[in-house]
């Protein structure tokens, strides 16, 4: 299996965000890992290392990640005086630029809302913009920072058929930041945690064979577990 | 099996109406509420006048002020000044609007255009344009160079202001986004920047206008030979005080059109901001 990301003693100190004292993580291509651990535990900066965007950062280490790699944010970050269309093929050069857009919007089930502006939508729709923004580039690593975090619980299990359905498709490795635990059993193959800066657990997701329901309950208490909360599913 | 429960029967007469609440909110505006106060205004003024209360030397009456208005149309006096007055202040407008654009391009887009010309700008801004005028005079004469000078002096000043704060106050986030999508800088600035940025253009050219019609109005008092401000100058002088009331009542009105003008290419432009608002 070939190695999408390699990350090796990847430390950063005085970041705002939560520091990362040594980690190393790599992700096969075509691997869907969740990233989980507390506020501050360092997954947010992990995150924009590898996105490349932490250029005020101090650390070191070493990072070796593929050359299309796309950002899903919390946040759907649309520029609001472009339509939607323009907000998916921003920055794309080629002839079927508009093309490529289109077959992204009519993916997330947008078909007919390209020339909507972005306030016009609601959340969800806004985040699966951002999606398919993120799609057309073809990405070989998907980075998502909390991408349903500011949504509704019944868009949220929306999203996560939607995503699991993409990431199905396209095959990218994806490395999902989220701090909600069903959500990255739901949808990984790996949950790898963080905690103060460094890997605290690896744990595989199987929930293939019977009783997937209880082999959920008991990764969920599990996680739950070693981030420090009593599951009252599992009591 | 659950038994029926059976709950207390409370008819809704005993709890009584929901608390009436004390509104604290203003409350919804009535339509055309706003003329209130202006419309007041002219009732005083011209029951003053009518009554002969207002001397017509101190303030003439409406009408008389309407009726003259009208003598100095046909007479052709009130458009031909109206146009030297307008051209000045379009010329500057131009010119002030074009020059401020430009340099807050440069020192705005990069760090090096910053430090040559922001502090140099901020300088500037703390000497009031007017107080140039002695300057400018001596420099450029007392004729047209001098006005439109002075005129475009002070609108450079707040549309530079105003877009070199929008040109730098680009969202963060966006530049992240920029930067994940692998935008180069000549995308990023026409893509991110520039539109982002056109709200607070669009402020320094209101204020801009202001400032236009404020220095028109000063310019105009200085040895100037045509234009509403020496029809006013000239009216002073033989104390037509009802010509007067008409080139202030020109003045506002300028203002108000040229701001509405503004506000009219402001939302065209804008138009991803309009259903926003609505």
């Amino acid at each position: 299996m070939t190695t999408a990301v390699r990350v090796r003693g990847l430390t950063r100190r005085f970041t705002v965000r939560g520091v990362l004292n040594g980690v190393d993580l790599d992700i096969a291509a075509g691997e869907f890992v969740a990233l989980v651990g507390r506020s501050g535990s360092g997954k947010s900066t992990l995150l924009r290392a590898l996105a490349g965007i932490d250029h005020e950062a101090e650390g070191d280490g070493e990072i070796i990640a593929p050359a299309r790699v796309s950002v899903v944010f919390q946040d759907a970050r649309l520029l609001p005086w472009k339509s939607v269309l323009a907000n998916v093929t921003l920055g794309l050069t080629g002839p079927d630029v508009r093309r490529r857009g289109l077959a992204a919007l009519a993916e997330v089930e947008l078909s007919g809302r390209e020339q909507a502006w972005p306030h016009e939508l609601s959340g969800g729709e806004q985040q699966r913009v951002a999606l398919a923004r993120s799609l057309t580039r073809e990405p070989q690593l998907l980075l998502a920072d909390e991408p349903f975090g500011a949504l509704d619980a019944l868009t949220r299990l929306r999203m996560h058929a939607l995503l699991r359905r993409l990431s199905e498709t396209h095959r990218p490795a994806v490395l999902l930041v989220t701090h909600d635990v069903d959500e990255a059993i739901e949808l990984a193959d790996r949950v790898v945690m963080l905690d103060d800066g460094r890997i605290a657990a690896d744990i595989p997701v199987d929930l293939t064979g019977p009783d997937r329901p209880g082999r959920f309950l008991a990764l969920r208490g599990r996680l739950l577990a070693l981030l420090g909360v009593v599951d009252p599913l599992a009591a | 099996m659950n038994a029926p429960v059976t709950a207390p029967l409370v008819v809704a007469s005993e709890i009584g109406a929901p608390a009436e609440r004390i509104r604290l909110g203003l409350g919804k505006a009535a339509p055309l509420g706003w003329l209130l106060g202006p419309g007041l205004l002219l009732f005083y003024w011209s029951v003053g006048s009518a009554s002969g209360y207002i001397d017509p030397r101190i303030l003439p009456a409406p009408w008389a002020t309407f009726g003259t208005a009208v003598e100095l149309f046909r007479e052709g006096r009130l458009q031909t000044n109206l146009a030297v007055s307008a051209i000045r202040a379009g010329e500057g407008f131009v010119i002030g609007t074009f020059a401020g654009l430009v340099v807050a391009l440069i020192s705005g887009l990069s760090l090096t255009g910053g430090y040559l010309f922001d502090g140099v700008i901020q300088m500037k801004r703390a000497i009031p344009t007017l107080a140039l005028i002695p300057l400018v005079i001596l420099w450029f004469g007392i004729g047209e160079t001098m006005k439109v000078t002075v005129i475009a002096l002070s609108v450079f000043i707040p549309v530079y202001l105003q877009t070199h704060n929008a040109l730098r106050a680009i969202d963060l986030r966006y530049v992240e986004l920029a930067e994940t999508l692998g935008l180069t800088r000549a995308a990023f600035i026409r893509n991110v920047v520039l539109p982002g940025a056109l709200p607070g253009v669009f402020l320094g050219m209101r204020f801009g206008v202001m400032a236009a019609w404020l220095a028109l109005v000063v310019v105009e008092q200085l040895n100037a030979a045509s234009g509403i401000g020496y029809m006013i100058n000239l009216a002073r002088t033989y104390a037509q005080t009802d010509i007067i009331v008409v080139g202030l009542v020109i003045y506002a009105l300028l203002g108000l059109l040229s701001d509405g003008a503004v506000r009219f290419a402001e939302a065209r432009v804008l138009a991803w901001r309009r259903s926003l608002a609505a």
